[in-house]
């Protein structure tokens, strides 16, 4: 893979202890993202969950449209791309021609829960055997800050410059927990990326949210409440902070639907997620 | 084997069985030896008066599986009579249902075979051979197919599950011939 | 069941039949009338020979399914009726832009709008000029009897793989609906499911542990940002159409002596042979041409037969084909635009051969 080199380079010295690594997955090249934005804790995730899965090279990303249009050119898999919105059901063709590979889709909320309803609830309705990753960052990043399905009540974007109101567009758009009633979809869980101990909780989620497509228990959701400090002009440390104190109030932190644990809890095997 | 193009429309209301026997007839024409089509009309009509179909026999492919003045029809209730009957070519012929069918409506002028299909399906037994009776009056009419080949085509075009209404079936369309 | 038996099935039924004996291993579909026998018969023969099946949400839906399939380098297919390709059209055009091989059936329906389910060649230019956005082109194929159905799938898979591009199926509700005799034979040109898996090994997505422990991750995408890439990406679209050329077919029938050509394709190509028949006994001299790619349209074809020969385009639209005869003859020494009519059928009706006889006779009368 084209990251060896750099694992040579970055080999700890005699006396020196690795703290932090590469990962295989990932590629090398540097990303497009804007400073603070939580693309990058989201990509170094699900690189390091399909390293220790040991899938990688049996991997198919579907890449969406928005900011993460590009995501195919970090991780170093098969990948391709899907019209706006799209993702779910190209992934469904992907895992149903090719029932051998791991395949996700990485989109965000407009892609997702906006242009794509139709397709990503579908795709989780039939349990189709794929994962997606859900970036909600309450706005449209790509196309410079207009309203998103899960913007806040009174955010202002764009295209609601007085801030969402009920009455004209509605409330935030609450995915995973709509996921969770769907019975096609084995684990849905929502995590934050603005602390280091809501990132390990992240971990966690994405490893299982691939293992039940793995296992073939079903479709894997995991939202991710990230940060976009450019659409929210603030800085990265004042994006993290709003997520806690904004977001997390809102979109409540959780595993809203494990198909593992409820298995393993009638068989009395014990998993860890 | 005929020499001649034939064709036929037939026509029903839904659930007298016109498509079944279009089918029957298409397959028998091409267990024959023929080139055959077959075309349902659906659409519009299929909801309010009369389903039909088309069935198209020659030695030759067939270009036009649609007639304007067709050489003969199965005309099985009277809406389909009042939309046929004027368009049958002169030369041609209809099998009417006198059993649903007023007499006083059937065009003196015309070649015409007025059957009563219903009853006579009744008396074998059930109603709904009607369709088959008049095939098999249409068989003689036109002598395009002979009857045994029809009859022997029932196997493939009888769904399995009424395998056992076969004799029936067979039974009707000779009572059909032989009274015409 | 013998080989060489016919057996009497719809134009839908043959797709179904003739998709899955070319290889066919996953079909993506949303219902609409007149197309459903063709979900309905693969709904079975699919799974029973190891394929899948999925019924759609939306065609939106089946399509971005096809085009998840045909990046796998598995033969795929969806169906679908006017409204339904319209739907498509996105996924069509990024498929191109990808260079991603679906195969795709549309029985034309009466449009515009939710039209009816009546016949209509009203999509041709649809099919045939692009249909989505961007400069894409689609392989289009015009099958006009059941066996033709059958035998163009065969084609249609063959073709999408070898130019990794959209293939197109045009018929209509009169080929899809008629039953008729079908010799379930491969075609003499029948390329294997082996060939097709070769002309995909170079690009199709199967996670790079397939190729080796070395192996570089793919990438099939239609995004070229950098300056001057979508230009050089164009440029290879525009090599691969000039390519495409190559795969012009067309049938002549009675053409030799003719004075008038009829230049027709799909179910009105089938019944005006109906009608020239009739006329040739009666003595008159007329001929057909019938296109069986649409795209690429064979002019040149086309430009063989006009010394000595009009020509009139029949078609069940406000006129689409037309303007490709035209190309394809005007400005030829001796062309007039009286040389090429046209006589169109409106889209919903369901003609016969006579409906055809006096536009033809019309047609003798004021071409000479």
């Amino acid at each position: 893979m084209p990251t060896q080199n750099l694992e040579e380079q970055l080999r700890p010295a005699a006396g020196e202890k690795l703290v932090f690594d590469t990962n295989p997955v990932l590629s090398e090249r540097l990303t497009h993202y804007c400073p603070g934005c939580h693309h990058g804790i989201a990509h170094r995730l699900v690189g390091e969950t399909l390293h220790e899965l040991g899938v990688a090279s049996r991997t198919i990303l579907v890449a969406s449209v928005g900011c993460a249009t590009f995501t195919y050119d970090y991780f170093s898999v098969d990948g391709l791309e899907a019209p706006h919105g799209r993702a779910c059901a190209v992934a469904t063709g992907v895992r149903r021609a090719r029932p051998e590979a791991v395949v996700f889709t990485y989109q965000g909320d407009g892609d997702m829960a906006a242009i794509g309803m139709a397709e990503s609830l579908h795709a989780a309705n039939r349990g189709e055997k794929i994962t997606s990753i859900f970036i909600n960052n309450t706005v449209y990043g790509m196309t410079g800050g207009q309203m998103a399905p899960t913007t806040l009540l009174g955010q202002k974007t764009t295209t609601t410059r007085d801030g969402r109101c009920m009455e004209r567009e509605g409330g935030p758009i609450h995915l995973a927990e709509i996921m969770a009633g769907l019975d096609g979809v084995a684990f849905a869980a929502r995590c934050a990326l603005d602390s280091v101990q809501h990132v390990r909780e992240a971990k966690k989620a994405m490893r299982t949210a691939f293992e039940v497509q793995i296992e073939g228990l079903g479709y894997g959701f995991l939202e991710l409440l990230s940060g976009c400090p450019t659409n929210w002009h603030m800085d990265p440390v004042a994006a993290s902070k709003r997520i806690a104190e904004a977001m997390i109030p809102v979109f409540p932190l959780g595993v809203f639907k494990n198909k593992r644990t409820e298995q393993s809890s009638q068989s009395g095997k014990v998993h860890h997620a | 084997m005929p020499e001649q193009y034939q064709d036929v429309i037939i026509a029903g209301f839904g659930g007298q069985g016109v498509m079944l026997i279009g089918n029957l007839l298409a397959q028998a024409g091409m267990e024959y030896g023929l080139e055959v089509s077959f075309i349902p009309v659906y659409g519009a009509e299929m909801r309010g008066g009369t389903a039909n179909c088309t069935v198209v026999m020659d030695k030759h492919p067939i270009g036009a599986p649609l007639v304007r003045e067709p050489l003969s029809t199965i005309v099985l209730n009277e809406p389909s009579l009042a939309k046929f009957q004027p368009r049958l070519n002169p030369h041609g012929v209809q099998v009417v249902n006198a059993s649903l069918v007023e007499a006083g409506l059937v065009d003196a002028a015309r070649r015409s075979v007025c059957i009563p299909a219903n009853d006579m399906a009744h008396e074998l037994g059930n109603v709904k051979l009607a369709n088959m009776v008049a095939l098999g009056a249409w068989l003689k009419a036109t002598a395009v197919l002979p009857l045994a080949v029809v009859q022997e085509a029932l196997k493939r075009v009888v769904n399995a599950h009424y395998a056992n209404l076969i004799p029936i079936n067979a039974r009707a369309l000779e009572a059909g011939y032989n009274f015409a | 069941m013998s080989t060489e038996q016919r057996i009497l099935i719809k134009g839908n039924e043959a797709v179904a039949f003739g998709a899955v004996d070319a290889g066919l291993r996953c079909y993506f579909g949303y219902p609409i009338t007149p197309q459903n026998e063709i979900p309905e018969a693969l709904s079975t023969l699919l799974p029973e020979r190891g394929g899948q099946f999925v019924q759609a949400e939306s065609e939106v839906a089946a399509v971005n399914m096809l085009l998840g399939a045909a990046a796998c380098g598995v033969p795929s297919m969806t169906s679908s009726s006017g409204c339904g390709l319209s739907l498509m059209q996105e996924g069509i055009s990024y498929m191109a832009g990808s260079h991603i091989p679906g195969v795709l059936v549309n029985m034309q329906r009466g449009g515009p709008g939710l039209g009816d389910i009546g016949p209509s060649q009203g999509d041709y230019f649809q099919a045939v000029k692009g249909g989505g956005h961007g400069d894409h082109r689609n392989l289009v194929l015009a099958p006009a009897t059941a066996q033709e159905c059958y035998d163009c799938m065969f084609r249609a898979l063959a073709l999408a793989f070898k130019y990794a591009n959209p293939v197109l199926v045009l018929g209509d509700a009169i080929v899809g609906q008629i039953k008729e005799p079908v010799r379930r034979v491969p075609p003499a040109d029948a390329v294997s499911e082996k060939t097709l898996a070769a002309l995909a090994a170079p690009w199709r997505m199967e996670g790079y542990g397939k190729r080796g422990p070395d192996a570089q991750p793919r990438l099939l995408k239609s995004v070229y940002l950098a300056e001057g890439a979508l230009a050089e990406r164009n440029r290879l679209l525009a090599q691969k159409y000039a390519a495409m050329q190559a795969e012009c077919a067309w049938e002549c029938t009675d053409v030799e002596d003719a004075t008038l050509v009829v230049v027709a394709f799909g179910s009105v190509a089938r019944i005006a042979r109906s009608t020239i028949r009739r006329l040739r006994a009666e003595g008159v001299r007329v001929g057909l041409f019938r296109p069986l790619t649409l795209f690429p349209f064979p002019a040149e074809a086309l430009l063989a037969l006009l010394p000595g020969r009009r020509f009139l385009v029949m078609e069940q639209n406000l006129g689409q084909m037309v303007e490709d005869v035209r190309l394809a003859l005007f400005g030829q020494p001796g062309v007039t635009p009286a040389t090429v009519q046209w006589h169109g059928i409106m889209p919903g009706l369901f003609v016969n051969a006579d409906d055809l006889r006096e536009p033809m006779l019309q047609a003798l009368k004021e071409a000479f």
